[in-house]
């Protein structure tokens, strides 16, 4: 497992880090108490635990790199550069939304940012990485596409024929597999026969990579080697972040699959705490105050997304006929 | 003006627009290898010596890579043509098609567009049951993706030409039997489909049906082969004194209902022949729509054409029971008199 070394970050560094990643978890707090206020009507799949894959990832790409995510999106979005008014605003259904109002939870997303609208068939977004990567080569635009799926898409046969074909093609697109241990309730160890997803990549000609998944700058430093080859012409990598959903599946899983005790075990290393260890103890370089003081930026944030998707109008009902073709306006 | 088969319009249409917008590109199994097929069909043959084989591109047997890619790419700036090697096989890529590539546009709120054509033989041809299907109907069950049906060398290069120009995905069925396919692979008992195609560019707009033959006793409404039963029973069915008009819709989604309804508010009479399942099929869409938007100028019940409601079976003459026939075709109209 690759461990960063901690020591060139700089402050700013990691703060801008922290702030990204505590941006997701407070995002995806207040879309869970939302949801049980009765204002948010869109199912969620909440990434919270996972937020140093989206931040790791994102934050070694470039503005004009794509991003596909899964039924589990709002971290992707948010790393990537959707606004959060504008998720906020999809997940409470109003026309304003990044997909307005079309999409849901399960297909946030915004190409302007390099967001592909998230695909929530599982595994299903690979492929379609496979071809924005082709893309990318055939036009020469240097782009590098990123996919990501969990440890239990991996076992989906378009994953399998995605990374065949981007490794034969030596495409510019990364495979990021989230471990979080579960597919919804089963266990990786009843679904996956090898030690780890990334020991399948040696299979298809590419790199594979084990990071710790909790640790953003591990994140980053696995992400950026992969994208150094991406852009050089030399093919795509399998990086396996492993790290755990600290909440249920979907809205009303109760997680009685799992125990407390472990669950307990992963809270303790969970992204947050990991960089504010980092931060304050290990390389001393901010103080609680500091965190604070990006704990209300944040708060501010939020308050603004949450007024902003409240004050948007509803579409029309009728609205549901527009966009079957392009040409439908 | 040149006589070309279908394969060699489609091919030429695939030339024209690869020569005018650097962006086009085909993709799918055995499409450009040397000293191969030139895709299942012959469609591609030769076209990697002009365009190489970057944009004549060899997929591996991966259906479900093939229609992801072609979506990732046309998400991206591209506007590739997968070329699918026998329709049976979109199966394996269904959810590619039916919930990434029909629905990209629409549950982006419009903010995406997938400009992708997918080409796919259709039709029973001594394949036995998974090389054979007419699988149209399933497609224009899914809101987002245009379904076009050439049935002659013309419409072919101008509707092919036309999907690659649209801004949504477009799929293509091509008939095994129509293509004109020669040497290895020419088809038995295909028909000679051949016709005049013009040098250079045309399009033929998607969503305009056309007149095959003028009558105004019956509208028999046909695509891909049974256009050419269709025709033949109109020739029979005159030397009864019957004169039969004769449909092609050639696109399917979305459909010139017009010219179906204007033929049927002349004649009273409507037969439907299709090479697919009878039952929920797209015969009983056609039938549906006339009965909503024309029952009263019906003189008689609708009736369908159609194969029986099993898989293709293999043997010739088991075969061609399942396919609708001319003779079918003419019985289906005399028990309308």
């Amino acid at each position: 497992m690759t461990v960063a070394t901690r020591e060139n970050e700089s402050r700013t560094d990691l703060l801008n880090l922290y702030r990204e990643m505590l941006l997701i978890r407070r995002f995806e707090e207040r879309c869970n108490a939302l949801f049980l206020q009765g204002k948010i009507p869109s199912t969620l799949h909440l990434y919270i635990g996972q937020e140093a894959v989206a931040v790791g990832v994102c934050a070694a790409l470039r503005p004009d790199d794509y991003v596909l995510g899964t039924h589990r999106p709002h971290g992707h979005a948010l790393a990537k550069g959707v606004t959060p008014h504008s998720i906020m605003a999809e997940l409470y259904g109003k026309v304003t939304g990044c997909c307005k109002a079309k999409g849901g939870s399960m297909h946030v997303g915004d190409m302007s940012v390099g967001m592909f609208p998230a695909i929530a068939i599982v595994g299903a977004n690979a492929p379609i990485a496979t071809g924005a990567a082709l893309s990318a080569k055939m036009r020469g635009s240097g782009q590098v596409v990123v996919a990501f799926f969990g440890e239990g898409g991996s076992n989906e046969g378009a994953v399998h024929e995605a990374m065949n074909m981007a490794a034969i093609w030596r495409l510019p697109v990364l495979f990021v597999c989230e471990n979080n241990l579960y597919g919804a309730s089963t266990p990786v160890n009843q679904i996956v026969a090898v030690e780890n997803v990334a020991d399948r990549a040696v299979a298809y000609g590419m790199p594979g990579v084990i990071v710790e998944g909790n640790d953003v700058v591990a994140v980053r430093e696995a992400t950026r080697t992969a994208v150094e080859r991406a852009r050089a012409g030399e093919g795509p990598t399998l990086i396996e972040c492993k790290t755990y959903r600290l909440c249920g599946h979907s809205r009303s899983d109760a997680c009685n699959y799992r125990t407390r005790e472990e669950e307990a075990e992963w809270r303790d290393k969970e992204p947050l705490t990991w960089l504010a260890r980092v931060l304050i103890e290990e390389r001393q370089l901010a103080t609680p105050s500091d965190l604070e003081r990006i704990e209300a930026e944040v708060e501010a944030v939020m308050l603004e997304a949450i007024a902003f998707a409240e004050e948007s109008p509803e579409p029309k009902p009728e609205d549901a006929l527009l966009h079957v073709f392009w040409e439908d306006k | 003006m040149p006589v070309m088969t279908i394969a060699e319009a489609l091919r030429e249409g695939i030339r024209e627009e690869m020569r005018r917008d650097p962006t086009v590109f085909c993709l799918g199994e055995d499409i450009g290898i040397p000293g191969g097929f030139g895709g299942a069909f012959t469609v591609t043959l030769g076209l990697s010596d002009e365009f190489g084989h970057d944009r004549i591109l060899d997929t591996p047997i991966s259906e479900i890579g093939i229609a992801g890619v072609a979506i990732g790419a046309a998400m991206t700036g591209m506007r590739p043509i997968a070329d699918v090697q026998y329709g049976d096989f979109l199966f394996c890529m269904m959810d590619q098609l039916a919930n990434q590539a029909a629905k990209m546009t629409y549950m982006s709120g419009g903010t995406v567009k997938v400009p992708l054509v997918m080409r796919a033989p259709v039709g029973s041809t001594r394949r036995g049951s998974q090389h054979a299907q007419s699988l149209e109907a399933f497609f224009t069950h899914i809101p987002g993706l245009k379904v076009l049906a050439p049935s002659t060398a013309y419409d072919a290069k101008g509707l092919l030409k036309s999907a690659i120009r649209d801004e949504n995905p477009v799929l293509i069925f091509e008939h095994k039997l129509l293509y004109g396919s020669k040497g290895g692979r020419s088809e038995k008992g295909a028909l000679t489909a051949v016709g005049e195609v013009p040098d250079g560019d045309y399009v033929v707009p998607i969503g305009k049906g056309i007149v095959r033959r003028a009558g105004k006793d019956v509208t028999i409404v046909g695509k891909l082969l049974t256009v050419y039963r269709a025709l033949g029973a109109a020739d029979e069915l005159a030397q009864e004194g019957i004169e039969a008009e004769v449909i092609d819709p050639r696109t399917l989604i979305p459909l010139d209902k017009e010219i179906i309804l204007e033929s049927v508010r002349k004649t009273g009479r409507l037969v439907v022949v299709e090479e697919d399942n009878i039952t929920h099929g797209w015969g009983a869409e056609i039938a549906a729509m006339v009965a909503e938007e024309a029952f009263f100028y019906l003189d008689a019940p609708i009736k369908r054409v159609a194969a029986p409601d099993t898989p293709p079976p293999f043997a010739p003459p088991m075969e061609e029971f399942y396919v609708p026939s001319v003779a079918r075709v003419v019985a289906a109209v005399k028990s309308l008199f």
